[in-house]
């Protein structure tokens, strides 16, 4: 079999998979040739990179939850709340980060636990319970914010983690205007990938699995690489990695290791493949539920946090609409309907394709109304698309 | 001879990568009752889905004359104006609605924009003594029992005037008393002039009802048998569907368990504080290690309640009594305690509560039991694949790899499957619950090989079972159940049909 056939039969055989990194790569495109260039300047990327992040941290929580078949609708507003938790707790009360992070970390897995609680034990189903929440942190959030209306956050440590960077290696005279960090830490994440792509490869052949012809496999890990610097190159001609891209990577990368590699990861997808079998399989559908609900109210309140941190502020209307996105950022990324089917990683694209359709037309100067129609667009066909191709490949 | 009321000639149907149909030709004369039967897998459900307009004209080729006339049937409607309804084994009711709702739904009887409420009742209850059901057709669906349930699904045929019915195993999940009505239901049509074609697994009814035989093997008809000339019979049957001969369909086991109790309850009762009704009432089973036992009743009497309830599974019921696993009481809560306990259980439901049939065959198998795979916390994807692959050539379980999803399988095989999993948690006790339910002949061989090796091996089996020829066949000893009481405990060897149906009915 030739290269060429081999590598038209990879794309036939997995286009669910790669249909959305080929979504993304047209969709760049597309908007680094309309704006000349400009959506793919370093700056740009940077900054949507940080756009991103609040919704991208929603849509990972969200993932799960649509995977054990339920949906959470309050995570918008209660990230809101949350942000406004965080701006009181450091002017009004005086307390250090330090001290205020973890406090709304535990007060959104609490949250979290609550809707869980409304699911699991009393049996409502989560489209109504979370519709109470969203109500109800939305009264909580005007509630906080009243009086005063925006609340200022005048702290600088805490507005670094939405708008800061992270430091660079002090070398003046090695690769000026590059930030050398992030360089770093994309050639060694570039090693890491190609050994754990060798080493899959190597372990797969030690079973008999099909694998890739080796010439195949080459061009798939060089371009890896390649992709992976030129992101690295992109990003380290502005300020290098956000403390928010950092913040991002971690969650995708825990709750992908969760998902995939432990046991709680396949009780949460055993439970939305079958909740019935997943029960008689000893799997106890009720605690994976509030697990779930309480892994979503932690990554609210990161969430909230971003975007306050982002702002340097708390609003009125903050996380308006988030759980939305976070919704549509899960679906595009892939996550079925029906429970059961879903990766972490899938939704994280989702939310890069979602931010950069928001980004690349308002660079544009499209206007807001056709901006929410071409999204909508979007979403269906990505959704279409993947009904399509799940029917085909069984 | 007249014309037959069905003709398929020459049918061919493909699936991407499969042939399911080879040249299929198959011929229905009128008022007969027809069997089609043959091994999962080849092509009774396709064929009957390209007669009804599921796969459409098009889709396949060949030719169906129906009544004379060729019939292109470009959907299920189609088929359904020509006179030809199929009813299908998981049943199109609606269970929240009536029964006269769903007998006319999608054909409702109309007063200018208004339903015509009382005169659909009316034709309801004309329509449901053709099927001899008593009953008042204003019950809702989910008030019936699955016997019930299929009696209406098939007065909703004939409310369309269906002059050829296709039942694709309609007494899967019926008892006997309900089985064998509905066949004398099908010899009455057939004096009235209804054709029937039966899809069926249990040879004893296709002996029993069978005008005439089609066996269909790997797509393509290999003989259809008369009975007027005395070719029905099991042994010919079987013969061609696998097409070698099994001489005993039931494996023998050599030594007898004489083992201590390993596995005894005592005074077990079930009780449904929603419904008011006692589930399960002072029920005592022992058993012994090397041991199977069979527990077997009509339909109701609470057998797959009994199971799920020692299994830690109650929804809702409250459980009194004492279970004993090696003399030492203990009681358990949910399944995960039960499962730690050395007890497993096969659903009966393989599709519905056994398996996840979007994942593949390796995580189905491990999924009970990844404590066996755990390194660290963490999935050791290695010694999974290992396991995984050990578990699917023991029991012979036939995929084109571990990595295949389960929905892709057979039914034996997905059923194997289903025991893998189950024998990944080492059981010490294992509860089979209906474990041949809509498998093969060839495949419930093996599984009952696998049964016999597994007590050989020193395990015990609870195997509950409403087919009586396999459950005296298979067992030691038989506990009879009726509406939720045992009334009857016997040794298998000095057991028949009669005696156990003496018990159940008692």
């Amino acid at each position: 079999m030739s290269l060429f056939q081999e590598l038209t039969q990879l794309l036939k055989k997995n286009i669910r998979d790669y249909g959305m990194y080929i979504a993304l790569i047209v969709i760049m495109t597309f908007f680094a040739i309309s704006t000349d260039g400009i959506f793919i300047n370093s700056r740009n990327i940077s900054n949507l990179v940080n756009q991103m992040g609040y919704i991208a941290v929603l849509a990972v929580g969200m993932t799960l939850i649509i995977v054990i078949r339920h949906i959470d609708l309050s995570v918008g507003y209660l990230s809101g709340f949350l942000g406004a938790v965080v701006a009181i707790g450091l002017t009004k009360w005086g307390l250090p980060v330090g001290a205020v992070i973890p406090l709304v970390l535990g007060i959104g897995i609490i949250a979290g636990l609550l809707n869980g609680f409304f699911v699991a034990q009393l049996g409502i189903p989560s489209f109504v319970a979370t519709l109470a929440g969203w109500l109800i942190f939305r009264g909580a959030l005007l509630q906080a914010t009243i009086r005063t209306g925006t609340i200022i956050i005048p702290n600088d440590t805490f507005n670094a983690i939405g708008n800061g960077y992270i430091p660079d290696l002090t070398l003046p005279n090695f690769l000026p205007g590059l930030h050398k960090l992030t360089l770093l830490l994309g050639v060694a994440a570039a090693i890491a990938m190609v050994i754990s792509e060798i080493s899959s490869r190597r372990n797969k052949m030690k079973y008999g699995f099909e694998v890739l012809s080796q010439n195949l496999f080459i061009i798939k890990t060089i371009f890896i690489v390649l992709v992976l610097g030129l992101i690295t190159y992109v990003l380290a001609g502005y300020n290098g990695l956000s403390w928010t891209a950092m913040i991002v990577l971690a969650v995708t990368f825990i709750f992908h290791f969760i998902a995939t590699q432990t046991a709680i990861g396949r009780h949460i997808y055993a439970v939305g493949g079958n909740p019935e079998a997943a029960e008689l399989s000893g799997i106890s559908v009720k605690r994976i539920t509030y697990i779930v609900f309480g892994a979503m109210g932690m990554l609210t309140a990161l969430s909230g946090m971003l975007y306050a941190s982002r702002l340097q502020s708390a609003t009125t209307t903050a996380g308006a609409g988030f759980e939305l996105d976070a919704i549509a950022a899960a679906y595009v990324g892939g996550v079925s309907a029906a429970g059961g089917v879903g990766k972490i990683t899938g939704s994280l694209i989702g939310a890069l394709v979602m931010i950069s359709l928001t980004n690349g037309m308002n660079l544009m100067g499209i206007d807001i109304s056709t901006q929410y129609i071409v999204r909508g667009a979007v979403l269906v066909a990505a959704v279409v698309f993947d009904v399509a191709t799940r029917r085909r490949t069984g | 001879m007249s014309v037959p009321i069905l003709e398929m000639k020459n049918i061919t149907k493909e699936f991407p990568g499969v042939k399911a149909l080879d040249d299929v030709s198959f011929k229905v004369e009128r008022a007969d009752i027809h069997c089609l039967v043959g091994e999962n897998g080849a092509g009774k459900s396709t064929l009957m889905k390209v007669l009804s307009g599921v796969h459409p004209f098009g889709s396949y080729s060949g030719e169906i004359y129906f009544e004379g006339k060729i019939q292109q049937n470009k959907n299920v409607h189609d088929s359904e104006e020509a006179g030809i309804a199929v009813i299908y084994q998981e049943l199109a009711l609606v269970p929240e609605m009536t029964i006269f709702e769903n007998v006319f739904l999608g054909n409702e009887i109309q007063k200018g924009i208004n339903i015509d409420v009382n005169e659909t009742i009316n034709r309801t209850v004309q329509i449901l003594k053709k099927v001899n059901l008593d009953i008042n057709p204003t019950l809702k669906i989910q008030e019936l029992g699955i016997g019930e349930q299929q009696l209406v699904e098939i007065a909703k045929a004939l409310s369309r005037n269906a002059k050829l019915l296709v039942l694709d195993e309609p007494t899967a999940a019926l008892n006997e008393t309900d089985s064998d009505n509905l066949l004398k239901l099908l010899k009455e049509f057939k004096k009235q002039g209804v054709t029937s074609i039966l899809i069926s697994h249990k040879l004893r009814e296709v002996i029993d009802a069978a005008d005439k035989v089609t066996i269909l093997r790997d797509g393509q008809s290999v003989i259809t048998l008369d009975a007027d000339n005395g070719e029905i019979n099991e042994n010919i049957l079987i013969k061609h569907m696998v097409g070698r001969s099994i001489k005993n369909i039931y494996p023998k086991r050599e030594e007898k368990p004489k083992g201590e109790v390993i596995f005894e309850i005592r005074n077990w009762s079930a009780y449904d504080p929603r419904r008011e009704r006692q589930i399960l009432k002072d029920i005592n089973i022992q058993l012994r290690k090397g041991e199977v036992v069979g527990i077997t009743g009509l339909m109701g009497a609470g057998r797959t309640e009994l199971a799920l309830s020692l299994f830690g599974n109650t929804p809702g019921y409250q459980v009194d009594g004492e279970v004993l696993l090696r003399g030492k009481p203990i009681k358990f809560t949910n399944p995960g305690q039960a499962i730690k306990n050395g007890l497993a259980y096969v659903s009966e439901d393989r599709k519905g509560n056994g398996l996840i049939l979007i994942q593949d065959v390796r995580s189905n198998i491990t999924i009970a039991n990844l404590k066996r795979i755990l390194r660290f916390g963490i999935i050791d994807a290695n010694a999974e694949i290992k396991d995984a692959r050990e578990y699917t050539d023991s029991l012979n379980i036939k995929t084109p790899s571990i990595e295949q999803k389960v929905l892709n399988l057979s039914g034996g095989n997905q059923q194997k499957v289903s025991l893998a999993k189950w024998l990944y948690v080492r059981p010490q006790v294992m509860i089979l619950d209906e474990p041949t339910r809509g498998i093969d002949v060839g495949a419930k061989y093996e599984i009952f090989t696998i049964m016999n090796k597994l007590v050989k091996d020193g395990m015990s089996i609870i195997m509950i079972s409403s087919e009586l020829p396999e459950i005296l066949s298979m067992t030691d000893r038989i506990y009879v159940l009726s509406e939720g009481r045992l009334t009857g405990e016997i040794e298998s060897e000095k057991a028949d049909q009669e005696s156990i149906m003496r018990f159940a009915t008692s």
